[in-house]
């Protein structure tokens, strides 16, 4: 089996490891990085839980190889905010109730993410369409709408404020 | 309505203060069973039958155990030399941990290997080779209790046929001379096919035993920890495990919705492992086997439903057939072999019903589970209100007219059903007038007047359901002999903060808030001050779990009594404190006071620090309690959900237009969670009324055991839910509280299945079964129009 030295950054800090050919990335920021909060719930891209920011895209790391990312520059959950404070997204999800178990939140929140970042004031329909890739067996979505409109909204005020 | 007695900031019951569990999972720093990693361990992978029904000739470990990296397989005969390849199902039945002879269902596990790693684990797996020899599966259960059927349990003594039991209710003869005499009777054969709870996160455990401390402890996807480790003890007892150096940590949970209440084969396996090998064994299912190894419903119902003409409901039968797999693993309580099912005669006055059931074997997976309703409920629901709108549709009268003629009546409670349960409170009438001011019936009925005028296919659906959750009491209630109560101990520390543990297990419902709260509504202590723990076995207090919603009915109950035991002590104190007598104290939320000078007071704060400094003379010091609450009732909320869909003629698509849910679970402790609760329950009704069923093929090969094909609502699926509440508090509860989180999934199928007939009433279709898919109703459409 092919051995590789792959290096990327994660979370704002540089890695280098050498991996399997067929090593997934979930697997690699999971087991290897110990970042946990990128969590499995299918293997075949359904269900979302593994979402994870590279190079500015959420993408499912349950179905991409570790090798493929060299060079990337990744987002987990765990850097989206600076330890002990929320990213809006972050602080919206608590406010509106928008998780119960918590085992898809950190992909979830990943894909609100870069759905905020490419269309910041998305309307109902365009929310429930952009996290169709993302399941939650908890919430019924409706608090999860809600969490993505407030961040919106936050994130527009900010915007404001600093121009 | 609820007025809340405490403040925001002590945030009592009714408040709806933000949860404080959520930090850790918003930052990735949840706790579940796959993040744990202990020193030294190994992973663990299933080899995983291909056939539904064959004998096992052999099984060749070698090649697998050639690969670098494999540890050990572990097959039936293993086990055999500890008498462990068998296990008891929940139910009494017997299970295979691992096959020696036979497998009985497609995804069976056949052996397990262990390796150094993952995906040495599963290539180990690959290069096992078992010969096996395919033999007919029984697939159909109507062809199980055929005459030339094969057996397929002749391992269990006495067992001749592929019944598992038959069991009844109520007075048939009785039942059927109404049905026979009356003026209207509707009939229908209803089916609630195979579900899976699919939880985001699958099931799993990392277990380890200590050779030098002999003690066992396993990270485990449970909702029942104690329950567990009472049957691993039972069944390992034998080879040296007993109770006391078994710890279970269930750890978060990422969704458990009863899926993780029984014991899966494989667990029983690491277990073994970690106890032969020594080192640590973790396994994780994957998302296949997840959906494949369990199941909840399956049941196919005759019923009937018999009327006067004007409509009055006189008498229900029902005759089941549920399928439950090679071996019946349901969660019910012994006494309840199909759980709550005789709550089916519903929420409507009349005196007569029979309900019966026949249980059989097939080869499929075993289960009978739950889907966030262990205890066939849900079925019992979907039965009545179907069979209520049949009634409305036959004798053409409004089903919501039909419906409150028939309800059991505000002053009737507590009512005594025809099938034997005691209703402890409720008000249908307000609920479903509720329902129908806040959705605007009225105008829905002639807008689908207008539309059917058009042709247009437009439906209303409704359901007013009766749910009964919270056992015990134990004295009828009990898993495997445990009786079903539930705890809460309670310690205040010395400067008035608080540590309280609970016999159950969060899964998301939110118990750290919650809990916190009805400690805070009870002392006085704020909620941010009281920490909660739950799920290891090695400190909390024995409990049955969290399923079936019977946290709040029970665990709930008991921190509101293990809280008033701390208030009683404190009354003591207080008096000393305030050198008056005791019965010169009065309370209110928070402060002891002096009757008729309530500027002489302590607060429960103070009362907590003289426990620990200055203790009245002869008194025990500290301020703790604890207390096991046994139920005296069940209790049963309710609610009715109104459905508006409309359906397209040329595709058969299906829009849920709006879909309104008024639930009345009692008093609320967390109205932000209750209404969450529902919403998440919702989206788990539409789930079976519209896109899930696992389907089987004749030979018993799943045919959509992924997430491709099994297909879970994502937020373009499920509606933008409509939510509301009454309150008819429990009379039992010390709380007045009820539980809710099955309510909604219990309710919504039948108003979204009964909504999709009604919109397809003016083509003659009389009857659909869930899931209701664009398929289905297009297929029912070009019957319909062939048969006009």
């Amino acid at each position: 089996m092919g051995k590789h030295n792959i290096s990327m950054t994660i979370n704002g800090e540089s890695v280098s490891a050498e991996v399997d050919s067929r090593l997934l990335l979930v697997h690699f920021i999971r087991e290897n990085l110990s970042l946990t909060g990128t969590h499995i719930g299918c293997d075949t891209s359904n269900c979302g839980a593994c979402t994870i920011m590279l190079d500015g895209k959420s993408v499912k790391s349950c179905t991409y190889l570790a090798v493929r990312a060299d060079g990337a520059e990744i987002t987990t959950i765990e850097g989206v905010a600076a330890e002990g404070t929320n990213s809006h997204l972050q602080q919206a999800f608590h406010d509106q109730h928008g998780l119960h178990c918590g085992f898809c939140t950190p992909g979830m929140i990943i894909r609100c993410m870069d759905l905020l970042k490419t269309n910041p004031n998305p309307t109902e329909k365009e929310i429930r369409w952009g996290i169709s890739g993302n399941l939650c067996r908890c919430t019924g979505y409706n608090n999860i709408v809600k969490s993505v409109q407030q961040a919106a909204t936050e994130m527009a005020k900010e915007k404001e404020a600093s121009v | 309505m609820f007025k809340c007695k405490t403040s925001a900031e002590v945030g009592g019951m009714g408040h709806s203060v933000k949860r404080k569990e959520d930090a850790r999972f918003l930052h990735g720093k949840g706790n579940y069973v796959d993040d744990t990693k202990l020193p030294g361990q190994l992973t663990m992978v299933m080899v995983r039958s291909p056939y539904a029904y064959a004998k096992i000739k052999s099984i060749n470990k070698e090649k697998a155990l050639a690969i670098p990296g494999v540890l050990a397989v572990i097959t039936g005969y293993d086990l055999k030399e500890f008498n462990l390849h068998w296990m008891p199902t929940l139910l009494s039945d017997t299970q295979m941990v691992l096959p020696t002879d036979t497998v009985m269902h497609q995804s069976q596990e056949v052996c397990a290997v262990i390796a150094t790693d993952r995906y040495v684990a599963v290539d180990g797996a690959e290069a096992v080779e078992v010969d096996y020899e395919p033999m007919q599966a029984i697939v159909d259960p109507f062809k199980a209790l055929d005459a030339d059927a094969p057996l397929l349990r002749p391992d269990k003594e006495g067992q001749e046929d592929n019944q598992i039991y038959h069991w009844e209710r109520g007075d048939r003869a009785k039942t059927d001379d109404v049905i026979a005499k009356a003026d209207v009777v509707v009939k229908e054969r209803i089916y609630l096919p195979r579900i899976h709870v699919a939880s985001i996160e699958t099931c799993g455990c990392n277990a380890s035993y200590d050779k030098d401390t002999q003690k066992l402890t396993v990270y485990l996807t449970t909702q029942a920890p104690h329950a567990i480790r009472t049957v691993v003890a039972l069944v390992a007892g034998h080879v040296g495990l007993s109770e006391e150096k078994i710890r279970v940590i269930a750890p978060d949970i990422g969704g458990g919705f009863g899926g993780k209440v029984p014991v899966y084969p494989a667990y029983v396996v690491a277990i073994a492992a970690t106890f032969l090998i020594g080192k640590p064994v973790k396994w994780i299912e994957d998302r296949s086997e997840n959906l494949v190894n369990g199941f909840a419903r399956d049941y196919h119902m005759d019923c009937e439903l018999a009327a006067t003409k004007e409509g009055k409901i006189q008498a229900f039968k029902v005759s089941t057939l549920a399928d439950h797999g090679y071996t019946d693993s349901s969660a019910n309580p012994s006494k309840y072999p199909t759980g709550m099912f005789s709550i089916c005669t519903g929420s409507y006055d009349y005196e007569h019903a029979f309900a019966e059931l026949d249980a059989v074997y097939t080869n499929k997976a075993p289960g009978g589970v739950a889907y966030r309703c262990s205890f066939r409920v849900t079925e019992a629901v979907h039965a009545i209100e179907r069979m209520v709108d049949k009634l409305a549709a036959k004798i053409e009268k409004d089903p919501a007219q039909l419906r409150f003629e028939n309800f059991i009546k505000k002053e009737q409670f507590p009512y005594e059903s025809p099938l034997g349960w005691s209703y402890d409170s409720g008000d249908y009438k307000q609920t479903l007038e509720k329902a129908m001011d806040m959705i605007g019936y009225d105008d829905y009925k002639k807008e689908q007047a207008e539309k059917r005028a058009q042709g247009k296919l437009m439906g209303i659906g409704i359901c007013t359901f009766t749910e009964v959750v919270g056992a015990g009491p134990s004295k009828d209630f009990d898993i495997l002999g445990i009786a079903m109560f539930d705890s809460a101990e309670i310690r205040v520390h010395p400067t008035g903060k608080a540590l309280a543990r609970f016999g159950t297990k969060s899964q998301g419902q939110g118990h750290e808030t919650t809990y916190a709260q009805i400690l805070a509504e009870e002392l006085g202590i704020p909620y941010s001050d009281i920490e909660i723990d739950e799920g290891d076995t090695d400190t909390a207090p024995y409990g049955l779990g969290t399923y079936a919603s019977r946290s709040t009915p029970t665990a709930g109950a008991a921190a509101a009594m293990a809280a008033r035991k701390l208030k009683d002590k404190g009354k003591k104190i207080a008096a000393h404190l305030l050198e008056v007598s005791e019965e010169d104290i009065e309370w209110e939320v928070g402060k002891y006071f002096v009757k008729g000078a309530p500027e002489k007071s302590k607060t429960i704060q103070d009362v907590a620090f003289a426990a620990y400094t200055n203790i009245p003379p002869g008194m025990e010091p500290g301020f703790e309690a604890t207390h096991y609450y046994d139920p005296p009732n069940l209790t049963f909320p309710n609610g009715a959900y109104i459905c508006v869909v409309e359906v397209e003629e040329e595709t058969g698509a299906i829009d849920v237009k709006r879909f309104v849910a008024i639930d009345d679970c009692g008093n609320i402790i967390n109205p932000m969670i209750v209404e969450g609760q529902v919403h998440g329950g919702l989206t788990q009704g539409i789930a079976p009324a519209m896109y899930e069923g696992i389907e089987y093929d004749d030979e018993g090969n799943v045919l959509n055991g992924t997430f491709m094909d099994y297909l879970v609502p994502t937020a373009v699926e499920s509606p933008h839910w409509e939510t509301g509440h009454t309150i008819t508090p429990s009379p039992h509860h010390p709380l007045g509280a009820k539980g809710v989180a099955e309510s909604p999934t219990v309710g919504a199928p039948p108003a979204i299945a009964n909504a999709i007939i009604d919109a397809l009433y003016p083509l003659g279709i009389k009857h659909l079964d869930i899931p209701i898919t664009p398929a289905k109703v297009w297929e029912a459409i070009q019957e319909a129009k062939a048969t006009s």
